[in-house]
């Protein structure tokens, strides 16, 4: 009795040592960031809107001239390493129609916050059997991305 | 039946542990069961703690996890490190620039974290440069030296980096008294004590951590050994051990450690800012180099200073005292409230523990045994609160734990021994393998310790690890200092020699505002390359700046012609990821340099003197993705007066039909 009492309590010694750590500083744990980027329910994916924070981008009936032309500047920088604006694929696929292909939600969620996103979303999967490379985050702003979005329209026609 | 063995055990192990305390024989004594445990830290789980320890004869900072003793990165500082290109790219290159030209190596002896209100705060680290005399600063943000300061008028800075309370000031002080520079240093060596100064430096820390040297101080020669701010109470002053206060210029060994007592050396700097103020310092000429690495720019510069005022301690008599202490002291530590200052005599079988309070009484009643050297000394009993009897053999550097206990190593009985900072009581000691050095509590230098590990910094490691040659590991050993009784829980080898050494809690510095990379559009290189539209290969004569990107996976342009024989070929390669961890290396068949490694947004650039005609191809060294293994091209080499014209391309230099 005495030896099973004894045991109980350093078993509760060990327990509230685990707790104590798990629930004081944060020091044992990933950032939260990381924690939600991959733990999210892949069944409540939607495909059509992709997964990020846009729900819903409001475009003009014609195209917005100016917005397109930062969006070319901003794509000189940080996509056409990679990507063509015709339909032939350099390290990933050519823009041209993208915005067929796509809703403009998808695209701004994907080009903002690729990462979980390649992990999820089918047609990106089978992409990257095609391309193999993970497109990477380049750390577009909210504004980069909407006139990224527009340069994508003026490629595929918009007028 | 397993309760009467484990006691059994642990009563033999005690019992060989109190017989081997003075000299440690058998690694494995120490240990006790749950050690393993206390220094676990899960895969994927971080550690507590952040460690910052000085590589010695490395040059280099070493960057461990707590209590795991991971190691996560080594951070060039004095020496160049052809891993990262540091000292061989032309960005980093006058890092190491000194008034006697381009210094490839040193040794880094101390780390000191800065502070705001003594407590650690986790913005930059200080290391010294034992050998060219400097301080560096290096950035917690980025993890990467940010700023080199040259000290002048000194040799063999080793009282430093040690800081005040609020990072106003970051010190050195000169291990070897040498003539000043401005003086004529070409003197007999047996002329030492009329040609020879010992000069303390006071290097103004600015908000964005810029280093400016405020002042120097001229003192007798003798050697300058640690050194540590005053705190709380005591912040204003500054106390600097001494020791050659024989002042001999040979076998010091011998002639050194002549006198019953050398010398800790108070200096009220507050009363030197007010002499600086009344215009008593007097600019003296002298060369030194200030270095600074731009963060828009991705560009170090180097830029030399020929000036500093200097104040003599012999003439204002009120900015120096000397305290007695016993046998050549080596560490000079002060406590967390300010009050106490711990004089560790190397040679001497007892500690010293001074009293701030006992101290300005006795410098107000003038309570002095004479001068050295022109500098007041106070009578030793007038300013000590008492010694610790009988602690060890060869006490070096003492820390704390916030709880009213310091801890001392031990160098010639290898041990560390706690006591009690009021009553000077000793109460725990263990033995460490082997020959301790320094030790590291976290914050255990600053008013708010963290008084949960103990790390100590071993010189000899004989038997403790597998053999490796002549030359063994030096190495850490990390004890659980949480309860009455010290408690070894981990051995972790370590890089070059560690002296001093830092540790913070992983929070304040892992939330920091750490870069993850940096961002394009604040690229302000001269060469930088924002985007392939606009990356292009430029002659101007027999100089060729290639304007080069690389992103996951290829370089642009990868086929280059048209370089001749006698070129310097300049690559600027700008790494067009933006996102963390995603760095690109760059490295040239035959290049006399070294790699470059360039981080996510940043703008780096390898100069290259093509040695032959010929094919030269380069590849990405860091390996980036699926198709890593394909990011490559190839340079043309053509002869001197070829007429190859300069032509650059990706993915357009195809194969003619007709090709053979």
């Amino acid at each position: 009795m005495y030896k099973l009492s004894l045991f109980i309590a350093v078993g509760l010694l060990f327990v509230s040592c685990g707790k104590k750590e798990q629930s004081g500083d944060d020091f044992s744990k990933p950032t939260t960031e990381e924690a939600t980027a991959t733990k999210a329910d892949p069944s409540t994916y939607d495909p059509n809107r992709g997964e990020g924070k846009y729900d819903k981008v409001d475009l003009g009936a014609t195209l917005d001239q100016a917005m397109a032309a930062e969006g070319e500047k901003v794509a000189g920088v940080k996509c056409t390493s990679c990507h063509k604006i015709t339909d032939e694929r350099l390290v990933g696929p050519g823009w041209h129609g993208v915005t067929s292909r796509h809703q403009p939600q998808w695209i701004m969620n994907f080009i903002t916050n690729p990462d979980p996103m390649i992990n999820k979303d089918p047609k990106v999967q089978a992409q990257l059997e095609i391309c193999l490379v993970r497109m990477p985050n380049q750390g577009l702003n909210d504004t980069e991305a909407r006139s990224i979005l527009e340069y994508m329209r003026k490629i595929d026609g918009v007028k | 039946m397993k309760n009467k063995f484990t006691k059994a055990i642990l009563t033999i192990a005690m019992g060989s542990a109190l017989l081997i305390s003075c000299k440690p024989k058998n690694s494995g004594d120490a240990v006790s069961g749950d050690a393993a445990q206390k220094a676990y830290v899960a895969p994927g789980k971080y550690d507590e703690f952040y460690n910052f320890v000085s590589g010695g004869f490395s040059g280099q900072l070493s960057v461990y996890g707590l209590p795991s003793g991971r190691l996560f990165r080594v951070i060039p500082v004095f020496s160049v490190d052809p891993e990262k290109g540091y000292g061989y790219n032309e960005e980093t290159k006058p890092m190491l620039n000194t008034s006697h030209g381009f210094v490839p190596w040193d040794d880094l002896h101390h780390t000191e974290m800065s502070q705001t209100n003594g407590e650690v705060d986790g913005r930059w680290v200080f290391g010294n440069a034992n050998n060219t005399p400097r301080i560096a600063r290096i950035d917690l943000k980025t993890f990467t030296t940010k700023e080199i300061i040259e000290i002048p008028n000194s040799a063999g800075n080793h009282s430093s980096p040690f800081i005040t309370e609020n990072t106003e000031y970051v010190v050195a002080g000169t291990r070897f008294s040498v003539p000043a520079d401005n003086s004529d240093g070409d003197v007999p060596i047996n002329t030492y004590k009329k040609n020879f100064k010992g000069h303390l430096s006071f290097v103004k820390v600015g908000k964005e951590g810029q280093m400016d040297i405020a002042f120097q101080i001229q003192c007798p020669g003798v050697n300058f050994d640690l050194s540590h701010a005053g705190k709380g109470k005591s912040h204003g002053w500054f106390f600097f051990s001494c020791y050659n206060t024989e002042q001999a210029n040979t076998l010091l060994e011998v002639n050194a450690s002549q006198r019953d007592k050398d010398f800790i050396m108070a200096v009220n700097w507050k009363k030197a800012e007010e002499y600086i103020k009344a215009g008593k310092g007097k600019l003296t000429p002298t060369k030194y180099a200030h270095n600074v690495y731009n963060e828009s720019t991705h560009t170090a510069t180097s830029e030399i200073k020929t000036q500093v005022l200097i104040l003599d301690s012999k003439e204002l008599k009120d900015i120096c005292y000397m305290i007695p202490c016993p046998k050549s002291p080596h560490g000079c530590d002060v406590d967390p409230t300010g009050e106490y200052i711990v004089g560790s005599g190397k040679l001497a079988a007892l500690i010293p523990v001074f009293s701030f309070d006992k101290l300005q009484n006795a410098i107000k009643n003038k309570q002095f045994e004479g001068e050295y050297d022109g500098i007041p000394v106070v009578k030793y009993e007038a300013a000590l609160h008492g010694e610790v009897q009988k602690p060890g053999l060869g006490p070096l550097h003492t820390e704390f734990d916030g709880k009213g206990n310091a801890y001392t190593t031990f160098f010639v009985s290898s041990e560390v021994v706690k006591w009690d900072i009021k009553s000077l009581k000793v109460l725990d000691r263990v033995p460490t393998y082997y020959s301790v050095g320094h030790l590291c509590i976290p914050g255990g230098d600053s008013k708010k310790p963290f008084g949960k590990y103990l790390i100590a910094y071993n010189k000899i490691t004989k038997d403790r690890y597998l053999p490796t040659g002549p030359e063994l590991a030096q190495s850490a050993q990390i004890f659980d200092i949480s309860g009455d009784k010290m408690q070894l829980i981990l051995d972790f080898p370590t890089i070059g020699e560690p002296h001093y050494a830092q540790a913070a809690p992983a929070d304040l510095i892992r939330n920091n505002g750490q870069l993850k990379f940096y961002k394009l559009e604040d690229n302000k290189h001269p060469f930088v390359t924002k985007g392939e539209k606009d990356t292009k290969v430029v002659r101007n004569g027999k100089r060729v700046d290639v304007y080069m990107t690389c992103i996951r996976s290829h370089f642009a342009p990868d086929n280059i012609e048209g370089i001749k024989m006698g070129d310097e070929v300049y690559f600027h390669i700008t790494n067009l990821e933006q996102d963390w961890d995603v760095p690109h290396g760059f490295a040239i068949k035959g290049a006399s340099t070294a790699e470059l490694l360039i981080m996510p947004g940043e703008t780096s650039t390898l100069k290259w003197n093509p040695d032959r005609v010929g094919m030269f191809p380069f590849y990405c060294t860091d390996f980036c993705s699926a198709l890593h293994q394909e990011m490559q091209g190839y340079i043309r080499v053509s002869p001197t007066g070829s007429n190859v014209p300069i032509s650059f391309s990706v993915g357009t230099n195809l194969p003619a039909p007709t090709q053979k």
